[in-house]
């Protein structure tokens, strides 16, 4: 069981929460995710360690409530537990120890972006973040993001802030304003890792992104996690899940990322009758 | 002489009813089946029977205390050298262990060991379960890694030797293969969760969540003050064909269906939160039993067509022919001497179909079985919208990527010393993760090898300790 040390409702749809998790706290890096089940019948969903605090063996996560379990979760409070937390998973993110990196975060994934990012940031490289959302109000840990860019530029797709358009088109305009990155990190939907890694695939800037493949045990056991990268298969949650952008068939994971569309609207449709798998 | 040459029948729940529901299949004795079934037993003076279980029941002395009518007496003395035998009793391959061996085999059908196993430990069950005393706290402290039918065994029996046992599992429930891979209808989950508690009431200690080698290290162990420890990981890692459209959505791994079904509890979705996708027609690939399971589910998940697909011909089927009657009877199809080449997937990347080539058997291979060759243009497509693959799987590199000092073989399997003794000093490995996938019985003797050695280890670095009166031995 992991208490709730901390709760912040970041928009109406994402919350941050501190939790209480002290192995996974002792030896996590920036890049590797948790295994949360909220509840005895309740599905493993992979989240993010978007922050960790190791003296104080707590690990910050933020999520977006795209569905049943997130917004399960969604419905906790401080001083609540999370029944399992499982990690840390995944192949620490490798960054790079000096040059310019640009870090894109998309809606919800400015909060998988900002571990790197800070890392980045603290052993010196130049760190240029973009961070985007549909409009302002849904963009998240815009303050957090600047503490640890040397620049930072905001956008919003309806422009109710900053740059007028996508996170990848601010991008482009950088790039062809002659502004160079010797990596970029892009993590937020799949279409937007995808365009991120058109921009730079004629420039040859390496580019990584962080994939959401549907996972299971988080482990290696199941296969469920599969995506193809260079032509080869690779098991998102011990290879990944970053990866080279350049590499990555987007069109089967969007698609793999479909596969229980329909089981997730059954699963919505019960969530009010049952208020919560408890 | 036996009164009846063959074994008392085991009530089972009718094919037509079972193939809807995850009940268990096989219903076990009643007293009075169990009775007639133990009196079979001839008391041989030397048993032969117990050289073929790798934890030494005592075999023909339990049934007697059937036949005598002591049935909760029985369990415990089963449970001397057995800490699952309701678990035992239902998915021990007996043909090839106990059984095997069994005097009465030679002219009549075996005495069902296995069935009166099942009996006693159930019996108990339903009765109640007292744990042992406790025995004297002895010096030691010992970790061990993975909560199946390995680790469960070793930990088991280092506690009753006074020992301070805490066992790692990397899931959130205990039991391995037990809880996540062998099916509900085989195998209830509620009397793995009894068994399980049972060795937890020894004086193990048990953590779930925690994977060796990412939340933990082996070094961190040893740091934290464990004396030994031992490696249970067992062999999870899914094989794959490496066919084209093997990545479509509704192509499975065994692993996973199986985990999605029996952990997670698919076939009760949505009260359970996790899905899965059954389809209509689903083929299985391979022949072993874990493909048998496999199939089986899907039967159960409400899939109108199951259908295995093995390259090689029916003799050569390593499943169990005892799991091959319970799918035939429950009509799942079988396509022999068929080898998958494609997966075909329609406009939207779903599987519509599985592209097979016939085969025909050659000369012996390593094995010793007929090596398929394929039939050349003998392709055919059948007609399935899942697939599932269930070709064998391997250890998981996890704990040997990040454990120096620890050796493993190419494919994956840990190398061990006859003790279990791993090529780094402290540190013990037994079960699937040493041999690859193999058996539950295989798995508990290497468990109870190792606690031996480890004892051994623990009273040779604590006598110093103890004799001297100085200070606690570093690892
Ligand atoms: C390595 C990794 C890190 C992630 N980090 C974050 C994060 O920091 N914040 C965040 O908001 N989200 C993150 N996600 C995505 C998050 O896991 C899903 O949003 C969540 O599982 C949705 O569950 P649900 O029941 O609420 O929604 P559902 O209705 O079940 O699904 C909504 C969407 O989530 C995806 N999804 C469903 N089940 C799973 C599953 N078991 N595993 C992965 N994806 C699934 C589906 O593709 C679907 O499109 C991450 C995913 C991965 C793989
Ligand atoms: C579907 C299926 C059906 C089967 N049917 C039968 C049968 O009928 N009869 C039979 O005798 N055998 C059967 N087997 C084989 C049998 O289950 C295995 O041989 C046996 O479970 C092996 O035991 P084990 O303890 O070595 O490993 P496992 O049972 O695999 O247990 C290993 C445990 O270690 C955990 N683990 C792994 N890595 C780590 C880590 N790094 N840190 C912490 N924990 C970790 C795993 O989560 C798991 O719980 C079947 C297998 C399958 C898959
Ligand atoms: S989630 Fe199961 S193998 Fe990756």
């Amino acid at each position: 069981m992991h208490r709730i040390v901390e709760k912040q409702v970041l928009t109406p749809v994402t919350k941050l929460l501190v939790v209480d998790a002290p192995l996974v706290a002792r030896r996590c890096e920036p890049g590797q995710f948790v295994i949360v089940r909220v509840a005895e019948a309740g599905e493993r969903i992979p989240l993010t360690i978007a922050d960790f605090q190791r003296s104080a063996g707590t690990v910050t996560l933020v999520f977006q409530e795209v569905g049943y379990t997130t917004q399960v979760l969604g419905t906790k409070e401080e001083g609540d537990f999370i029944l399992d937390v499982v990690g840390p998973l995944g192949v620490p993110a490798e960054l790079l120890a000096e040059g310019r990196v640009a870090c894109i975060g998309g809606g919800v994934g400015v909060a998988p972006v900002y571990p790197k990012a800070k890392a980045l940031y603290q052993s010196g490289v130049e760190v240029v973040s973009i961070i985007g959302a549909r409009s302002h109000d849904l963009l998240i840990m815009e303050d957090m993001m600047q503490a640890v860019s040397h620049q930072l530029h905001v956008c919003t797709d309806d422009g109710s802030s900053g740059y007028h358009g996508f996170v990848t088109a601010k991008l482009q305009q950088l790039l062809e304003a002659g502004e160079k990155f010797d990596e970029v990190i892009a993590v937020g939907p799949l279409l937007m890792m995808r365009a991120a890694a058109e921009v730079t695939r004629s420039r040859g800037i390496k580019t990584l992104v962080s994939l959401n493949s549907i996972m299971v045990d988080g482990t290696g056991m199941c296969g469920a996690c599969r995506v193809t990268v260079g032509g080869k298969t690779q098991f998102c949650c011990v290879d990944g899940p970053m990866f080279d952008g350049h590499q990555v068939d987007f069109a089967e994971a969007v698609r793999r990322s479909l596969m229980y569309q329909e089981e997730e609207k059954t699963a919505l449709l019960q969530c009010g009758c049952r208020g919560g798998s408890e | 002489m036996a009164s009846r040459p063959g074994k008392v029948k085991m009530p089972t729940q009718p094919a037509a009813e079972r193939v809807r529901n995850f009940q268990e299949v096989a219903l076990g004795f009643d007293a009075g089946l169990a009775q007639q079934e133990a009196v079979r037993c001839i008391q041989c003076k030397k048993p032969v029977c117990i050289q073929g279980c790798p934890v030494n029941v005592k075999i023909p002395e339990f049934i007697q205390l059937i036949a005598d009518g002591d049935f909760s007496g029985a369990a415990r003395l089963i449970k001397e050298t057995n800490n699952l035998p309701a678990i035992c009793g239902r998915v021990c391959p007996q043909e090839e262990q106990c059984e095997k061996y069994c005097v009465l085999g030679k002219r009549f059908e075996p005495v069902a060991i296995g069935r009166l196993e099942r009996f006693a430990a159930d019996w108990e069950l339903k009765e109640g379960v007292t744990p042992p005393a406790r025995p004297e706290r002895k010096p030691g402290k010992v970790a061990v890694v993975g909560a199946g039918p390995a680790g469960l065994t070793c930990a088991g029996d280092l506690a009753r030797r006074g020992y301070e046992v805490t066992m790692f599992e990397a899931l959130h429930a205990p039991g391995g293969v037990l809880i996540y891979g062998i099916p509900e209808f085989r195998l209830p989950k509620a009397i793995v969760q009894a068994e399980v508690e049972y060795v937890l009431s020894l004086g193990v200690q048990l953590v779930t969540n925690v994977i060796v080698g990412r939340t933990l290290t082996v070094e961190d162990l040893f740091q934290d003050g464990y004396d030994a420890v031992f490696l249970g990981t067992g062999a999870g890692l899914p094989k794959f064909m490496n066919i084209p459209g093997e990545n479509l959505n509704g192509v499975y791994s065994a692993n996973e269906w199986l985990t999605r079904t029996n952990l997670m509890k698919a076939y009760q979705f949505p009260s359970w939160d996790t899905p899965i996708k059954v389809g209509q027609r689903v083929a299985v690939v391979g022949g072993g039993n874990v493909a048998m399971d496999a199939v089986r589910c899907a039967l159960r998940l409400g899939a109108a067509e199951a259908t295995i697909v093995y390259r090689r011909s029916r003799q050569e089927m390593p499943a169990r022919a005892e799991e091959v009657d319970h799918a035939e009877h429950e009509q799942v199809q079988f396509k022999f001497l068929c080898n998958p080449t494609r997966v075909l997937g329609n406009e939207r990347g779903w599987v519509e179909g599985l592209e097979c080539i016939c085969m025909e058997l050659g000369e012996p291979d390593a094995s010793g079985r007929r090596r398929p060759v394929e039939v050349k243009g003998s392709e055919f497509v059948l007609d399935v919208d899942t697939v599932v693959m269930a070709l064998g799987t391997s250890p998981n590199p996890i704990v040997a990527q990040t454990t120096p000092g620890l050796s493993a073989h190419r494919w994956g399997g840990l190398v061990v010393d006859g003790t279990g003794l791993t090529s780094k000093a402290g540190v013990w490995a037994g079960g699937d993760a040493v041999t690859g996938s193999a058996t539950v019985i295989l798995a508990m003797g290497a468990g109870k090898t190792a606690a031996e050695a480890m004892v051994k280890y623990l009273e040779e670095k604590y006598r110093t300790w103890n004799g001297g009166g100085g200070h606690r031995p570093t690892p």
